[in-house]
């Protein structure tokens, strides 16, 4: 009980997070044009892909962890190299440029081994490559006790939970998502800060990450 | 109802996200937004800013919307340049642009830019972004065309003026044409409160029902859509002779009366050939429009987009409001706003289009499961309230380009 309320060397301010999508003009038909894009766009386009996707489709994840496994599946048919995709676990990377060397891996080993001619995908399903630009702004909440960061996690957008878990953790290469590294840092539980860290946030809808972060909490 | 406020849409986005938009609207209230139409006070554009405009105002931003009357030879041009962006087949001549080039100097005299963000939406006006050094401020331009097979020589033409804006606005990612300004996808949307979507009354329905002859004892298969080649309403009618072998049912294609397009009475000529004397096929020009389009698409046991070119297709995210499963083809916007088999069902031919038509007059289960899911899609991604926070963050954009802004 009383870890509930010990008070934070530093509190902990919500920020929140939208999205604005530009637009880069570039669209894979096949296979090897998503290799040869994928290693060209730049580092927020590959965020764009393999993260926004769980804000505006998140009714259809856990099933695929980003973009590109859903369209190499349900568009070119590639179910089994969907399911690769869909497989990497992106909480194993610190980095965006890691995310997208793995990428290119998995394609490539794919591409590498085919004897058969490739899928291209019908008109107007193309894979469009976007990018994001991210605007954080504060919110009204803000935590100096374990308390009242659970009462706040509660409260906060999903926008407020993607910005600390994901986009803190990949974008701004941090490495840890933020509310583990306040539990660490400012409140002095390392273990707890553990079990929020190794929580997989992809293979969660954002609504089922808060629920999980709570409870994690809650039993401490 | 009576005004409608940002609270209002509460009930539809959840306090935070309101709050998220008053957060927003805190870093821009020194800003004036000037939306500028050359449109009469009709259509989706129209129906956007007649609530995006109150709403910013009322957030504490100051927001202007100017509807500009082009001459009417300037409106004629500009309805040749506009079906050519489109890709359709036109014929224009040296006299054409050089009469457009002229005829912008009158525009130019009766707009007054006031404002430091200036939002402009149709092509007659499209020149008015000379006047952008007369009082120092950003110019974006917001295409709602299907811009991906433009006739080449138009597109050359005007992509000397677009470049001149600081940003453009695209509604879905295809209509992307390489021009030296960033291109941001702002898709379009709808209102829940407005005459074309909000919750009818059985008595309501009944009423347009009556007004119109139409029956409710045989499904009602509906397209909405401007009568226009585009729409692909041939398609249809092909598409519910083959239901019909197997379904009873009736189709409607209805469309507001459009105002100026040349096309319309064409079309409504080789339709109503097309349908012949069978009773149940029904083609309606309404007026007044929006809660007749409202009533017949709340009775439509399936709704039917089957154009053979569409912008964003807000037809079919109004029915997807109104959780009906949606059978759209495969262009446009129709595929952003639909995922197949979760949140309605996309087709390429009339006969796949008459398939989904009959899977899901024979699976009440699955006409449900398609209409809460894509009723869920747009709550979260095509309401006002969503292109209202696009619109804003743009606007910071242009104030603080950059992919990661910290504004704490």
């Amino acid at each position: 009980m009383l870890k509930l309320y010990k008070k934070a060397k530093e509190p902990f301010y919500f920020c929140t997070r939208l999205n604005l999508s530009e637009l880069l003009g570039v669209r894979a038909r096949n296979l090897t044009d998503l290799i040869n894009m994928i290693k060209a766009v730049p580092d927020s386009s590959i965020f764009y892909h393999t993260h926004m996707f769980l804000e505006q489709k998140q009714d259809i994840i856990p099933e695929h962890t980003n973009e590109f496994a859903y369209w190499v599946s349900h568009v070119l048919g590639e179910h089994v190299l969907g399911e690769e995709l869909a497989s990497i676990d992106l909480v194993e990377f610190k980095s965006i440029r890691a995310i997208r060397e793995k990428l290119i891996m998995v394609l490539e080993h794919n591409l590498f081994d085919r004897t058969d001619s490739l899928r291209v995908a019908a008109r107007g399903m193309e894979f469009e490559f976007m990018k994001s630009h991210s605007f954080i702004l504060p919110t009204k909440y803000s935590a100096n006790s374990l308390f009242d960061f659970i009462r706040a996690l509660k409260e906060v957008s999903v926008n407020t939970l993607y910005f600390h878990f994901f986009e803190s953790r990949l974008r701004l290469e941090k490495g840890i998502n933020d509310f583990s590294c306040w539990i660490d840092m400012s409140l002095g539980f390392a273990e707890l800060a553990e079990k929020v860290a190794s929580i997989d946030p992809y293979t969660h809808t954002l609504e089922g990450l808060r629920h999980s972060l709570v409870r994690t909490l809650e039993k401490g | 109802m009576g005004t409608i406020t940002i609270g209002h849409y509460e009930k539809f986005i959840g306090r935070n996200a309101v709050d998220e938009l008053k957060i927003l609207a805190s870093r821009l209230k020194t800003s004036t937004i000037q939306f500028i139409t050359t449109t009469e006070q009709s259509g989706s554009i129209a129906e956007t800013l007649s609530r995006i405009v109150p709403l910013l105002n009322e957030l504490g931003i100051k927001a202007l919307w100017e509807a500009i009357e082009p001459d009417h030879d300037l409106t004629a041009i500009a309805k040749v340049f506009h079906d050519g962006l489109r890709g359709s087949a036109v014929h224009t001549t040296t006299d054409m642009f050089q009469k457009f080039m002229a005829l912008d100097d009158d525009m130019m005299r009766k707009a007054s830019i006031k404002g430091d963000i200036v939002l402009m939406y149709d092509v007659p006006a499209l020149a008015l972004v000379h006047k952008r050094h007369e009082h120092e401020s950003k110019w974006v331009w917001n295409c709602h065309l299907d811009l991906s097979k433009p006739d080449p020589e138009i597109w050359h033409f005007l992509k000397g003026f677009i470049e001149e804006y600081d940003t453009a606005c695209l509604v879905a990612p295809a209509f992307f044409q390489k021009i030296q300004i960033p291109q941001f996808f702002i898709p379009p949307s709808i209102d829940p409160f407005s005459e074309k979507n909000r919750p009818l009354s059985q008595t309501e329905i009944t009423t347009v029902l009556k007004k119109y002859g139409l029956s409710r004892k045989k499904p009602m298969i509906v397209q909405i859509g401007r009568f226009d080649h585009f729409k692909g309403h041939e398609g249809v009618i092909e598409a519910y002779r083959m239901v019909k072998r197997y379904n009873d049912c009736q189709l409607v294609l209805a469309s507001g009366k459009g105002k100026g397009d040349p096309d319309v009475d064409e079309v409504l000529g080789e339709l109503r050939e097309k349908a012949g004397d069978d009773p149940d096929i029904h083609i309606l020009v309404m007026d007044p429009a929006d809660i007749d389009v409202n009533a017949l698409q709340q009775n439509a046991a399936v709704i039917v987009q089957k154009s053979v070119k569409e912008g964003f297709a807000l037809t079919v995210t109004e029915a997807l409001w109104k959780a009906k499963p949606v059978v759209a083809s495969l262009v446009g916007g129709m595929p952003l706003q639909i995922t197949h088999n979760y949140s309605g069902l996309l087709c390429r031919t009339d006969v796949g289009c008459a398939t989904n038509i009959r899977r899901v007059l024979n699976n009440p289960g699955l006409a449900k499961k398609l209409g809460r899911n894509g009723r869920e899609a747009v709550k979260k991604n095509f309401l006002s309230t969503r292109q209202l926070k696009d619109y804003m963050l743009l606007f910071l954009y242009l104030y603080y380009p950059g992919e990661v802004i910290s504004l704490y």
